[in-house]
């Protein structure tokens, strides 16, 4: 099972690598990890969505991230309702105007953006849940992708409380 | 004030009196700022690895945080051992390590390494410091992580060039406040008492954290108010009287076999400040058939990690166990206690004065349980034997690495233990020929201080834990275990100036034990012991009360 872990932690050098390195110790695959700053300055929020085999072998791993002394609050968004968000860009080859048209008729479609077109490709930008970044780039295949990159998820709990308050 | 300076005033702020570790470079300015100043007292030994466990023994014995000082690169690598060993045990540390200068750092300047990332898994927490300012914070902080909660060691990592930055001395502004029990504890607890009043056949398992946690009076009460079976783990061996009549012996792997029986049969285990670790309760399916468990730990994260208990309980252990006792013990634990002196009576061990190593262990502890000692072991058979037999009543009167079961811990950890009890306790170490020549060479600094440690080496010329191994799972297919190339132990620890008895037989041993005890300075103790295997040795597939055939 995947799950989406929202983790807060003081903005202090290392703390990615505490979190990161505790959880490939615990035996746990990191899918996707990802951080940025919050509405308060000196907080961290890292978002990991981690492999885990059931929800108990989930909460002993939380458990023991809770120990980390720059954590303050980690929360399972994926058992709350929750909004959930990645962003990724693909750069396909566009050599020829009918080909062009196509990828801006697909990006059209998926309301997704064209953020940079050359002689020989363009780059499109989506935002969205799994699902329809995994329909876009099925799309896609059947041109020439050249690269991809993407943030990996992030989340957000539904109403009015913000985790560090949960 | 300098830096150097600042951390010396901090550590005296802190209550540090005893320093153990070894120079180079990167710490030198501390170093010289340490020999400034005459009121810490600074133990120089004669490795890394050494001041670790000498730092690791003196907080053992201590309950405060040890305190280790090292150079960056290979000074810092030497601790790794020592740190993982304190880390495993959870015994509070401060580490203070030099680093390259701040602008040398991310080069591989001479002597860098990421101590830091290096030590990441094996610290509660590390500190890398990235300006002068953060020293006394940080360094403060680190005491404060190091002793509260689960314990364990900290380390800080120092650029050189922050021992010479013009700092101010922050004023210090920690305060601590205990935590009161919440609401939903003490339902829990009150569960916790309705299952204790409801089970059969309970049994209390003592670990190591009810030393830690300072609440052997209260486990005390609380096993006589229930008249519960105690049996206590590696670790917990202190923990609770070893003679006190509730007792039921040391278990787990080669646990007494009273012990492993009375944990097999209970219907209902209560944890105190044990974390059911794998040499503890062996394949874990059959551990948990059948039984109910409570859970107290101050670690939540220790709650249902290898075992799910019906009700866990984290937090202080003394709290913990007080709320426990408040309702009265309606239990009538008569039939479980009628087969557990059943098999107190069948399991006791038929001491028969023999020139063997449980004989030897057993004459220690009748000795020395007429006074007042300390006992500290290497890991190994010794260390097996030295569990089973020696048994002590106070805590913090027994020593040994227990979770990662690091050979060449004894010697050094003496060190640190007899430097801390000083006059009030005297160090009986025990080893063994292999584990001896690992950090041995801390005879020299024992001999030097002319600390009244007696050494005992049971010498098998082996490597007996690994012989051991071999026939019970390798088709008795001895390799890389006997000590072929024999070397003279007695030379070797008269070479550092110790007075050593050379122990061929029962009484040879009687007499030197006692010739030893009667005479106030370091001695050592060589028992030419043969071969042989230790027993019980429980059979970690199909459960702690089946045993090996040897
Ligand atoms: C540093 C380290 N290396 C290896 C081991 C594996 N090991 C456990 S017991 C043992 C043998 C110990 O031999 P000795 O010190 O002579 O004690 P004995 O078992 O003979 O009493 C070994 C090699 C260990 N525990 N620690
Ligand atoms: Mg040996």
């Amino acid at each position: 099972m995947k799950y989406q872990i929202a983790i807060l932690a003081e903005n202090k050098p290392g703390v990615l690598t505490h979190v990161s390195g505790l959880i490939s110790r615990r035996a746990f695959n990191i899918e996707t990890i990802n951080a940025g700053y919050t509405e308060e300055n000196d907080v961290t929020r890292i978002n990991i969505v981690v492999n885990a085999y059931n929800e108990t072998e989930l909460n002993k791993v939380i458990h023991q991230m809770a120990k980390l002394i720059d954590v303050i609050k980690i929360v399972n968004i994926s058992e709350l309702p929750s909004i959930n968000r990645e962003l990724i860009m693909v750069k396909v080859k566009a050599d020829t105007p009918a080909v062009r048209a196509d990828i801006v008729n697909i990006a059209n479609i998926f309301r997704a953006h064209i953020v940079d077109v050359g002689h020989e490709n363009v780059v499109l930008e989506l935002t969205g849940e799994q699902e329809k970044l995994a329909a876009l780039i099925d799309m896609l295949n059947c041109y020439d992708i050249l690269e991809i990159a993407r943030t990996g998820p992030i989340a957000l709990s539904r109403g009015t409380t913000p985790i560090k308050n949960m | 004030m300098e830096g150097s300076q600042a951390v010396i005033k901090c550590l005296k702020e802190q209550r540090v009196n005893t320093i153990f570790g070894y120079p180079g470079g990167m710490i030198l300015p501390l170093f010289d700022a340490l020999g400034k100043d005459s009121s810490i007292d600074f133990i120089l030994t004669t490795h890394e690895q050494s001041s670790a466990h000498a730092a690791d023994g003196y907080a053992r014995a201590s309950g405060k945080a040890g305190v280790c000082i090292a150079t960056s690169g290979p000074g810092a690598t030497n601790l790794v051992t020592g740190i993982a060993t304190a880390f495993m045990d959870s015994v509070p540390m401060v580490i203070i390590t030099g680093q390259v200068d701040s602008n040398l750092l991310g080069r591989d300047s001479f002597q860098e390494t990421d101590i830091f990332g290096i030590t990441m898994p094996i610290t509660k927490h590390n500190f890398k410091l990235q300006s002068a300012k953060e020293l006394i914070p940080l360094l403060r902080k680190a005491f404060a992580l190091a002793l509260s909660g689960r314990q364990g060691p900290v380390l800080i990592d120092i650029p050189k060039d922050f021992f010479y930055a013009d700092i101010a001395y922050p004023e210090n502004t920690t305060e601590n406040k205990a935590a009161k029990p919440d609401a939903d504890f003490i339902i829990c607890a009150a569960e916790a008492i309705d299952e204790i009043l409801k089970a059969e056949r309970p049994v209390i398992i003592a670990g190591g954290g009810v030393v830690l946690g300072r609440a052997h009076k209260e486990l005390i009460a609380f096993a006589e108010k229930y008249k519960l079976p105690v049996v206590s783990t590696l670790m917990g061996i202190g923990a609770f009287p070893n003679d006190h009549p509730l007792y039921m012996g040391f278990a787990g792997l080669h646990g007494r076999k009273s012990a492993n029986y009375t944990v097999a049969e209970a219907d209902l285990v209560i944890a105190v400040g044990s974390r059911f670790g794998d040499r503890q309760t062996g394949n874990i399916a059959h551990y948990i058939y059948e039984k109910h468990f409570i859970h107290i730990d101050i670690d939540p994260a220790e709650i249902d990690k290898n075992v799910h208990s019906s009700i866990g309980l984290s937090g202080d252990m003394k709290t913990i166990l007080n709320l426990l006792m408040q309702r009265e013990a309606v239990n009538n634990p008569d039939a479980w206690w009628k087969t557990l002196k059943k098999h107190k009576e069948k399991f006791a061990y038929e001491y028969t004065g023999k020139y063997d190593v449980p004989n030897i262990m057993h004459h220690i502890s009748q000795t020395i349980n007429k006074g007042d000692y300390a006992v500290v072991t290497d890991v190994g058979q010794h260390q097996m034997w030295a569990a089973q037999h020696i048994r002590r009543r106070t805590p913090r009167t027994w020593f040994t690495s227990g979770g990662l079961g690091t050979m060449g811990f004894g010697l050094p950890a003496a060190l640190g233990i007899q430097l801390y009890y000083k006059n009030k306790k005297r160090v009986i170490h025990i080893a063994g020929d292999g584990g001896i020549k690992m950090t041995g060479s801390e005879y020299y600094t024992i001999a030097a201080l002319r600390l009244p440690i007696i050494s005992i080496i049971i010498n098998n010329e082996s490597l007996g834990m690994i012989r051991q191994l071999q026939k019970v799972y390798y088709g008795a297919r001895y390799f890389s275990c006997n000590f072929e190339y024999k070397m003279n132990y007695v030379k070797y620890t008269e070479s550092f100036g110790i007075r050593t008895y050379d122990v061929h037989s029962m009484d040879e041993f009687v007499e030197a034990f006692s010739n030893a005890l009667a005479l106030n300075e370091p001695q050592a103790i060589i028992v030419n012991a043969g071969k042989a295997f230790v027993e019980p040795m429980a059979n970690t597939v199909s459960g702690i009360n089946t045993f090996v055939n040897f």
